[in-house]
Parts: structure tokens; C-alpha cells; sequence
């Protein structure tokens, strides 16, 4: 029970830090104050209420939607490299939006979540379903390889529409980096349905991937349909990554590295490691979004940047340790 | 094995108990000379296509020029009182961009082929590896942040895809190469330039934006003849070491061991193979940008022309080659007003292509 606590802990810690540190930095009396004893004359406790509360929670929200798909992907498919955002669904949501801008004159992110979604949907079925032809079935190298190649593929579709129309893509290159600044409560609450549903959803498969992970044969033995499971999972997969990556845009390697940690800390049982991965992932994603407020003053760089730049390290390692193939 | 040995054992009288190896020889032999034939025949084929783009590119446009009138001009006949302009738009406009084309594509081809081959997985293309997204990286940098055009950010280009590619070969290596290594790491390395290309995106004013994602697309747009000759220098010297060092290729996929045993400096030509072909990629992509699928679609069809189980490399440059010229014709010439950057076209041939093939290749059970 200690361990969860702790987690916990560095997830409160982690809020606050986001609440506090910023372009402007607030001393943390007064976060509390503007919590709890709100006063609209002050600027402060606007900046804190109107911009770093729905940020906050946009970051725990799309954190913690990631780090569960990060796992299910890698459970399901028993491969310790899946991530979504390796897998193209970032580059299906990408190639949606754009559509979405240039053919039916969206402009609002609100309008955007739904094409984002769509897309991400679309590509992590295709990729999958590629991926996991033939001998086999969906091993590491294969799936890496598909998700790699769609998405250099539809972004040359991509930039075939953006190259003719020059408005869509100033607007597009703003979502294509994947941040949580600017999200208005209402794009929150518009995506938290679906990953309300996703995250419930998730948190119940724990069993099923204990199973899957013993080899579909054992998991058959125990009276599980292995292909109702995995659909099952698949969907959480799409809503989850398809949700954040609606809200925030394209995060890469967050989903990588997230079960990896809740693995080390709560072992192979998934019952424990789907909870912690909901824990873990949006510390990590706040913890980078303030990292990207900090690095760069006055600007900011986006927590899409820092955590494919700190992320990359963290496949390097796994595809350098032995074994790896073996979940 | 040069043709007369098995054609001599073939002929000559042999003694009754070697009658059917003697036949097999036979055999072995003819299915060799159909297979070779097959090669000059299709290389020469992919000549004379080549060729014959090249002419509609420098022939065709808004100001038409006749074909006597073109081939008269490139061997310096006159041509009565046209000539300064033809000659302004041919030699001025035209004939430097059909020959960056040209050589692009060879160079594309080739390094495309070379990877293939050399990490044993028809969709191990620098496109996919992290390759060409360093030199897009760097040229991005330099576009955005110092305001760079022309040759700088060339030089940034090549310099780019040389250290992405030093990257993944130095975080790949652990008591040598794995190919499975080297692309998964290759991924990764992609992923994380990506996602700085799409930050630096962020960071620029519209109109460098919309130039640097042009030069992302790959064009061939500002080709003129300075370019061509650096090019061309490169190239004199990249393709024949390719060409020397690839006749290594067919012993390097029998495996490391095998290879070992066939007296071959495994890792030591390994990395002569990638150095070449990322120098090829780095020259290609400063002159022209990284020019999507090109690469990764000129080996596939090569062999498949070649239909043997030997994978050509001249053809595969041959065939780079003919992919950028025509597809330049087609997004100068078949649009209507509108004119693409040559990259549209190519990533929208190759696009449905790579993922016919993904699926075919994993499939047969090859994608692992």
C-alpha cells in the first residue's frame, strides 16, 4: 500500500508545481488561496483558475489516458514496445485535422477533438491489423515498422494539402505539436466522457491481461475468449489514445515508458499495474509539461517536445537490454 | 562463374556416370544466362525509359521545343533564329532541374537499395530510419532559426542525416550490429527529430513555415547548375564505392557467421555500406529535400523487374531515377495551373504502395 501512496504523493506534488510554475510564478499560499478563497480582483488567482486549473487537468486527464493505453497496447500485444504514438495513431489524427481544417473550415479545437479522434481511430486499427499479419502475429519489430511507415505515409498526404493552402497549415502546426496550454474547460469537459469510459473500461481489464499475458492457449484453458478480449482492449486502446490525442494532440512515448515504471514498481500483475500506469502517467506528463514551462523563458516548449525528447532514451535502453522481446 | 565454364561442361563429352549432373550443370547454367539476359535486358530498358523522361522533361512546358530542335542544341548545332531562347529555357531552366532529378534519384535509389538489403527488411528505408528526418531536422533549424536558404541549408541537410545516422549506428552498436537493433532504434530516433521538427514548426513566422515544409516535401525548384556540379562531384565518387562495396552484399544476407566464413570483414563492410549509402542519402536530400519513398520504393521494384532472386543495384538507381523525373513531370505538367513539389507526388504513389506491401510482406511472414 505504501507504494500507491507514494505515487500519489508525487501526483499532488506535481499538480501544484503545474498550478505554481509558469511564465509567471506564483507562491504556493497563494494557489491555495485562489482555490479556496477565490478573489476575481487578483490577477494571480485568475491566472491560476482561468489558465493553470484546466491545464492541470487537461495533463492528469490526457496523462493518465496514455499511460493506461501505453499499457493495455503493450499487454495485449505482448510486445514491450508498443506505444500509440509509435504505433501512426498520432500521424491518423494528424492527417484527420488537417482535413478537418482545409475541407471543412474547422477552426476551433473543439472541432478538432472529433477529427483527431476519428483519425486516431482509424489509424491504430489499420496499423494493428497490418501489423499483426501473418507468422507470428503482432511481434515488436512488425508493429514498430507499420506504425513507422503509415505515418510517413499520411504525412505525405499531409503535406500535399498543406503545401496548397498555407491558413490550414499556420493553424495545423500549432495542434501538431501535442501541448496542453490553451485548453478551455470546455474541450476538457468534451473529451472526459469518453475517457471517463476509457479509464473505467481499462481498470477492469486487469484480469483478461493477466490471462493474455500467460499465451493465448493458457488463457483459453482458463475459459477466456481471446478474441473477445482482445477486442475489448482494442477499443479502450482507441478510445483512450484517441480522446488524449483529441485533447492535446500528439504525444509520443509517454505509453512507452509508463508501464515500463509500473511494471518495476508493482510487478507482473496487472490488476496492480493498471492502476499505478493511471497514476504514473500524469505525473510524468505534468511533471514534463512544467519542464517545458521552465526550460525555454519567456516562451515555453510544448510537453509533446519534452516528452519525445526525454522519451527517446527510454526506448533506446529497452530495445538495448537483452530479452527484450518477452512480455 | 564466368558463362564459358558450365557451357564448356555442358558441351564437352562426359563420362557416363556424370550424365545427370551434367545435365544439371546444364540446367543451372541456362537458368544463370536467362537470369543474366533478363538483367541486361530490363537495365537497358530502364536506360532508354530514363532517357526518354528526361527528353519530355526538357522538351515539354509552357514554351515547347521540338525535338530535332532539343537533341540539335545538346550537341551544339544551331538552330536558326529561336536559339536564344531555347537556349535560355533549356539550358538556363530546364536542364539543370532534369539533371538534379536524375541524379537524385540515382543516388535515392541506390542508398534505398543499399539499406534494404543491408538490414535484410524491404521496409528498412531512411525514410523510416530516422535518416532523412535528421537532415530535415537540421534543415529546418537552419531555415527557422537562422534564416538560412540555399546552400546552407544543404550543407545543414547533409550534416543532419550523417549525424542522425552516426546516432543510430553509435546507440545501435553493442558488440556489433543487429539489424532488428538498428531499426528499432532507427524509430525511436525518427520519432524524437519529428517531434522537434513540429516544435520548430511552431516557433517559425508563417512564411518560413510554409518554405520549410516545402523543403521538407522535397522539391526540385531552385536546382541550378552550381548545384548540379555539386552534386555531380559527390556523386563521382559515392556511386562507384557503391557500387564496389555492394558485390559484398549477396555474402553479408547469408548471415554473420556465413559471411565470416567466407572470409568477409563483416561489421568493417557493414559500416563501409552504410557510410556510402548515408552519404548518399545526405547529398541527395541536401539538393532536392527529402523526396518521400523514393528510396524505399526503388529496390522493391527493381527486383521485382529483375523477377531473379538477385536484387540488382544499378537497376534499383535506374529506377530512382525514372520515379523522380517522371514524377517532377507529373506535378509540373498534369495539374492544371497548380504546380506540386515533386515529393507530393512521389509520397502519394508510394503511400498505397508501402502499404500493399506491409501487409504482403508480413504476411509471407518477411516483416519480422
Amino acid at each position: 500500500m505504501r507504494k500507491p501512496l507514494g505515487i500519489g504523493a508525487c501526483l499532488a506534488v506535481a499538480a501544484v508545481l503545474s498550478l505554481a510554475v509558469g511564465t509567471k510564478d506564483i507562491p504556493v499560499t497563494t494557489v491555495f488561496d485562489a482555490l479556496t478563497a477565490f478573489d476575481p480582483g487578483q490577477v494571480d488567482h485568475l491566472i491560476v483558475t482561468e489558465r493553470r486549473v484546466p491545464r492541470t487537468l487537461a495533463g492528469l486527464l490526457v496523462g493518465a489516458a496514455l499511460g493506461l493505453a501505453g499499457t493495455l497496447i503493450q499487454g495485449v500485444t505482448r510486445n514491450p514496445l508498443a506505444d500509440p504514438g509509435i504505433f501512426g495513431v498520432n500521424a491518423g489524427a494528424a492527417l484527420f485535422v488537417v482535413v478537418g481544417i482545409a475541407v471543412f473550415g474547422v477552426t476551433s479545437l473543439t472541432g478538432y477533438v472529433w477529427f483527431g479522434f476519428a483519425g486516431a481511430a482509424t489509424a491504430s486499427a489499420v496499423v494493428y491489423v497490418i501489423g499483426s499479419l501473418g507468422r507470428g502475429g503482432a511481434s515488436p519489430l512488425k508493429l514498430a515498422l507499420t506504425g513507422a511507415a503509415l505515418t510517413a505515409a499520411l504525412s505525405s498526404l499531409q503535406s500535399a494539402v498543406l503545401l496548397t493552402d498555407p491558413a490550414t497549415h499556420d493553424r495545423f502546426r500549432f495542434w501538431q505539436v501535442g501541448t496542453l496550454a490553451g485548453r478551455d474547460p470546455e474541450i476538457v469537459e468534451q473529451a472526459l466522457p469518453f475517457l471517463a469510459a476509457g479509464i473505467v473500461g481499462a481498470l477492469l481489464l486487469g484480469k483478461v491481461l493477466n490471462g493474455l499475458s500467460l499465451g493465448d492457449d493458457v488463457a483459453r484453458s482458463f475459459g477466456q475468449n481471446t478474441t473477445t478480449d482482445r477486442v475489448c482492449c482494442g477499443l479502450a486502446v482507441v478510445v483512450l489514445a484517441g480522446a488524449a490525442t483529441a485533447l492535446a494532440g500528439p504525444i509520443t512515448f509517454l505509453g512507452l515508458a509508463v508501464p515500463h515504471l509500473a511494471r518495476m514498481v508493482a510487478g507482473p500483475d496487472y490488476r496492480r499495474i493498471l492502476p499505478l500506469s493511471m497514476l504514473i502517467g500524469p505525473v510524468l506528463l505534468v511533471l514534463a509539461d512544467v519542464l517545458g514551462r521552465v526550460v525555454a523563458r519567456p516562451g515555453e516548449v510544448q510537453a509533446g517536445v519534452v516528452t519525445a525528447l526525454l522519451g527517446a532514451p527510454v526506448l533506446v535502453v529497452l530495445v538495448r537490454r537483452r530479452k527484450l522481446a518477452r512480455l | 562463374m564466368t558463362p564459358s565454364t558450365p557451357a564448356t561442361a555442358a558441351t564437352a563429352p562426359a563420362p557416363p556416370a556424370n550424365r545427370a549432373t551434367s545435365g544439371d550443370v546444364a540446367r543451372v547454367s541456362r537458368a544463370r544466362r536467362r537470369e543474366r539476359s533478363r538483367a541486361i535486358v530490363v537495365t537497358a530498358g530502364l536506360a532508354a525509359a530514363v532517357t526518354a523522361v528526361l527528353l519530355a522533361a526538357l522538351a515539354v512546358g509552357d514554351f515547347r521545343i521540338g525535338i530535332p530542335d532539343l537533341l540539335a542544341r545538346l550537341v551544339g548545332q544551331q538552330v536558326g533564329e529561336l536559339q536564344p531562347r531555347i537556349d535560355y529555357v533549356l539550358f538556363d531552366l530546364r536542364l539543370p532541374r532534369a539533371v538534379t532529378g536524375l541524379l537524385v534519384g540515382v543516388a535515392f535509389g541506390l542508398a534505398g537499395s543499399l539499406f534494404q538489403r543491408l538490414l535484410r527488411n524491404p521496409l528498412a528505408s531512411p525514410d523510416v530510419l530516422g535518416i532523412s528526418a535528421g537532415a530535415s531536422a537540421a534543415a529546418v533549424l537552419a531555415i527557422v532559426a537562422f534564416g538560412a536558404s540555399g546552400f546552407a541549408v544543404s550543407a545543414g541537410a547533409f550534416t543532419g542525416a550523417v549525424a542522425a545516422s552516426a546516432l543510430i549506428y553509435a546507440l545501435a552498436w553493442q558488440r556489433g550490429i543487429s539489424g532488428y537493433r538498428l531499426v528499432l532504434i532507427g524509430i525511436g530516433v525518427n520519432a524524437a527529430l519529428l517531434s522537434a521538427v513540429s516544435f520548430l514548426m511552431t516557433r517559425a513566422d508563417m512564411t518560413d513555415a510554409q518554405q520549410a515544409l516545402l523543403w521538407r516535401t522535397g522539391s526540385l525548384y531552385d536546382s541550378s547548375w552550381d548545384e548540379v556540379a555539386a552534386l555531380l562531384g559527390c556523386l563521382v565518387v559515392l556511386v562507384p564505392t557503391a557500387l564496389l562495396l555492394a558485390r559484398a552484399l549477396p555474402r553479408l544476407q547469408l548471415g554473420d557467421d556465413s559471411a565470416r566464413g567466407l572470409g568477409l570483414p563483416v561489421e568493417r563492410t557493414r559500416l563501409a555500406l552504410l557510410l556510402v549509402a548515408t552519404g548518399l542519402i545526405g547529398v541527395g536530400t541536401a539538393a532536392a529535400g527529402p523526396v518521400a519513398f523514393v528510396a524505399f520504393l526503388s529496390g522493391p521494384i527493381a527486383s521485382r523487374l529483375l523477377g531473379g532472386a538477385r536484387p540488382g543495384t544499378v537497376p534499383a538507381a535506374l529506377v530512382g531515377a525514372l520515379v523522380t523525373l517522371s514524377s517532377d513531370f507529373v506535378a509540373q505538367h498534369l495539374f492544371g495551373d497548380q504546380q506540386f513539389p515533386v515529393g507530393v507526388v512521389t509520397g502519394a504513389v508510394g503511400a498505397p504502395y508501402l502499404l500493399w506491401l506491409l501487409a504482403k510482406s508480413n504476411r509471407a511472414g518477411r516483416g519480422e
